[in-house]
Formats: C-alpha cells, structure tokens, sequence
C-alpha cells in the first residue's frame, strides 16, 4: 500500500509537476467550488432533528445533519451555533438545504443566512403544524431540491479553488515523525499554489506557543494569535481545572501511542504546517476567511469531531486528518483523508486510512514522497473517491458550545 | 539503507522513538536522526513497545528532556541509557 501511494504520488507530481493541477468540482453561484453535491436536512435544535431523519429517509440522496443543541442559547456562543449552522448549509460541498426548527423565527436566520450564497434553500417551523405535516411539506422540497441537484455537472477547476483543512486526531510519536510532516509538506507546495489552508487546536499548541507565534506572517497577526492561545489558558484551563490536565492532554490513547506530555503532542502537531507557510490570520471558531488565498490559524478544541465541524461550516471542502494510533472520523458534508505513518495502525486497522505514509519510519519513503502522495489522495477525492471515512459512514456532525444554555 | 529501529528528530534530542514493533531489550538499535540522516547504535534496555522513547543518554531526575530539539518536560526520576521513557519518569511543566 505504501509502495502504491508513493508510486501514485511520484505519477501525479511528475505529470504536474505541482504546476497544472486540477480537480473536477461543482462551481456554485457565490464562486466557491465544492466537491461533494450534498442536500442537507439541516435542525435548527434539537428538537427537530427527528423530522429531518425523517425527510432524509423518505427522500433517496438528501442526508440528515442532527446535532445536540439550539435551544436557550445566548450571546457569543448563540452566534456561534448560528454561524456553524449557515456555514455547514453554505459549504460549496452542499448543493441545497432544507432547514427545519422547532419555531419560524430561528429557522428563518438560517434560512436567510445561507441564502445569500444564492443556493436553494426552504425553512419549516413545527410548532403549530407537528412533525408529520412539516415532514411532508419538507419532503416534497427535499425532493426537488435532490433532484436539481443531480443534473448539476462538475467542471474542471484550477487546484487553487481548493480549500484544504487540517487537524490531527489520535496522535501518537509516528504523527509527529511521519503523518504530520506529510501534512506540512502539502501545504509548502499547495499554499503557493493559492489554496486557502486552516489549522488550529488551540489546546494542543501548548508547549509550541513560541513557535507557533513566531509562523504568523507579521508581528500584529503572532500577538493576534498569542492573544487568543493565551486567553485559552486563563479563561478555560486555569478557571476550570481541578488537578492537572495530564489525564485529558495528552489523552489516553496518546500516551497508549508513547506520547508523554502536552509540549510532545504540540510540536508533533505543529508539524503540519511546513515549514514554510506562514499564517496570515487568526478566525474564530467557524469564521470564513476573509484576506485571500493563504494559511490561516483557527481558535478550536481538539476535539476531532468539534474541529472538522467548525473548519467545514467556515467553507473549506477538504479535510487532511493525521493520525497515529486510528482515529476514525469522518463529517458529513467534507471528506476526511486519514493519513497514518504508525505501521501497527495500518495492520490492525487500516481500513480507516486513505494514505498510508508508515515508509518514512522504515526510510524507503521521504516525507516530499509523502506529501506527493497526498496530494494526490487530495485530488483524486475531490474528483469523487470516496475516502475511507465516506465509505464506512462517519458523518460526525458536533457542535461547538462555549457555555451552559440559560 | 537499513531498517531503523530507533528515529531522533534533533541532534539535540535526549530521547528517540521505537519505530518497530515487538522490540525486545538488548536489541542494539539501528538508530537514524531524521533532521540530517545521520546514524549511531544503541542498545535497549527494556523491551520497548513501538511509538514509545528510550532515553539516549543518562538522564538525573529533574532535566529537562530534549525532543524536536525543544522541551518537552522534565524527568521525575532517573532514567538510564536505553531505558524506556514515558509517563511513569517524565512530567509536563505546564499541567
């Protein structure tokens, strides 16, 4: 497998030469390019999340995205549950949305707030209806939406209309030697291509604040960034530790994997930025971008689940995800390339991993080999492969939730 | 070029990575610097699962232990060349 992908990845790189790459895309109204052609049925709470099952079962090709929350939030972490929502419907990934909420008013700020990618979208209030009678006038829109959707074609698109995530999940010593650096590599060569990037994990710098600081591509956007690492710190950690964090970071599967601290993790985890690519701003969770083709730096958990949520509702359509000791999550509207390097991984589990990266512990493959395999994984998914994830059904959906509900 | 068992980010480095599994103590380790592939041999003194570290030198129970070329935490007791190096002898310095 591994002798495959470097073989894939010396095809692609002496085709291209990294200098004509393109990808099969669907182009939306708003410009955005997407390589999946989704119809969501999208809750607005909780609540409705049994009626969107509901009309993604009656309707063939349309998904359900239910989540935990939406009821009696307020203030910063309302607007963030509002801007995962719209950013999930406006993801070039997802061609029409249907919204349905357990009220109108609620429903119709998402509604409209996708809307303005000028995508198909139709929003369903419950109260004063009940499920049944908004199941049914869900499904008949679902089904025309499902329908358009089908006859939408792709067209051939330059690499640089790609935007690529990152984010690594149970990591071990071989994410910092192999699938991380693998990750940085891709985006030494892709980022001077005019893709956008994003990483983040702001827990997991921890120990490489000083490097991380120091990869911001001025000294305004490092104190940006060491602003929001730093506030982290006092605000979550200090306010609410009990003991230490040496049980939750690293996690048990980390040190299962031989990682020993949190400073370990972090350099490993810093690993995916290259060694070139600087970031040219900080977002708050779920924020699009807004300076232009480039790397930027996320404020998110390290959750898996919570981070590919958030980079997924902030536009980007392609998720690179290292992992060591098998993490196996995937998202339901953004692909997720697994990439591991730990041999024993791929073994006992390696149906989970799209690229299998292990030869740069053995040294038969180097880490620009590496990174021109998964460039190659990237492309061939956004042309349609399904990745591993996609293939086994992991569609987690997770919220991001700053505080209690009122 | 050979198999290694053993990879080190940084010349620097006081600890390296198993790269194999089932590594068994008194295996004297191939073992490679991945920053500019130079090598050395080590012999473990442990049985050693992949993924985990083995101390290159002798570490006395308060240094700081060495990896990527930077800190990764300090060494709450000793620990002997080419024993095994994780949660039971080495601590964070931030939690």
């Amino acid at each position: 497998m591994a002798k495959k992908s470097k073989k894939n990845g010396k095809a692609i790189a002496k085709k291209n030469g990294h200098s004509d790459l393109t990808f099969l895309g669907w182009r939306r109204k708003n410009g955005r390019v997407g390589v999946r052609n989704h119809v969501i049925i999208l809750p607005l709470d909780d609540l409705s999340n049994s009626a969107c099952e509901a009309v993604a079962n009656n309707i063939k090709g349309t998904m359900a995205l239910p989540h935990a929350y939406g009821r009696l939030q307020f203030g910063e972490d309302l607007d963030l549950h509002f801007r995962t929502l719209i950013g999930t419907g406006a993801n070039p990934n997802v061609a029409a949305v249907v919204v349905i909420g357990i009220e109108d008013g609620w429903t119709k700020r998402v509604v409209d707030g996708i809307a303005k990618t000028g995508k198909p979208v139709t929003g369903f209030g419950i109260e004063g209806h009940g499920d049944i009678a908004t199941i049914a006038k869900a499904s008949y829109v679902a089904k025309q939406y499902v329908q358009m959707a089908s006859e939408l074609q792709r067209e051939e698109c330059d690499i640089a209309d790609l935007w690529v995530s990152t984010k690594c999940g149970e990591s071990d010593t071989t994410t910092g030697l192999a699938s991380c650096p693998t990750v940085g590599n891709m985006y030494d060569k892709l980022i001077p291509r005019g893709i956008y990037g994003v990483f983040g994990e702001t827990s997991e710098i921890t120990g490489a604040e000083h490097l991380a600081k120091a990869r911001a591509i001025n000294k305004k956007i490092g104190e940006k960034w060491y602003k929001v690492w730093k506030s982290y710190q006092d605000d979550v950690i200090e306010a609410h530790k009990t003991d230490d964090l040496s049980d939750s970071q690293p996690t048990k599967g980390n040190i299962a994997g031989g990682l020993t601290t949190i400073e370990e993790k972090a350099l490993g985890n810093l690993e995916k930025i290259g060694r070139e690519c600087k970031y040219i701003d900080v977002l708050a969770p779920a924020e699009a971008p807004r300076k232009g083709k480039g790397l930027y730096y996320m404020d998110t958990s390290s959750a898996a689940a919570e981070c590919v949520t958030l980079m997924a509702a902030a536009g980007y359509a392609v998720h690179t995800f290292p992992t060591g000791q098998g993490n196996v999550i995937g998202n339901p509207i953004v692909p997720v390339i697994k990439i591991s390097g730990n041999p024993k991984t791929m073994r006992t589990m390696g149906e989970h991993i799209d690229v299998d990266v292990s030869g740069i512990l053995r040294r038969d493959m180097t880490i620009p080999q590496a990174g021109d395999a998964l460039i190659d994984m990237i492309v061939r998914t956004a042309n349609g492969r399904l990745t591993a994830a996609e293939a086994l059904g992991h569609r987690e959906y997770v919220m991001t939730k700053l505080y209690r509900s009122a | 070029m050979a198999v290694p068992q053993l990879l080190v980010h940084d010349r620097k480095d006081t600890v390296g990575v198993v790269v194999i599994e089932g590594l068994k103590k008194g295996t004297d380790m191939l073992c490679v610097v991945t920053h500019d592939n130079s090598s050395f041999k080590l012999k473990s003194k442990m049985d050693v699962p992949i993924g985990h570290k083995v101390a290159l030198t002798d570490i006395k129970k308060g240094d700081t232990i060495w990896k990527y070329g930077q800190d990764i935490g300090v060494a709450k007791a000793k620990i002997g060349k080419g024993e095994h190096v994780h949660v039971h002898n080495v601590k964070t310095k931030r939690w």
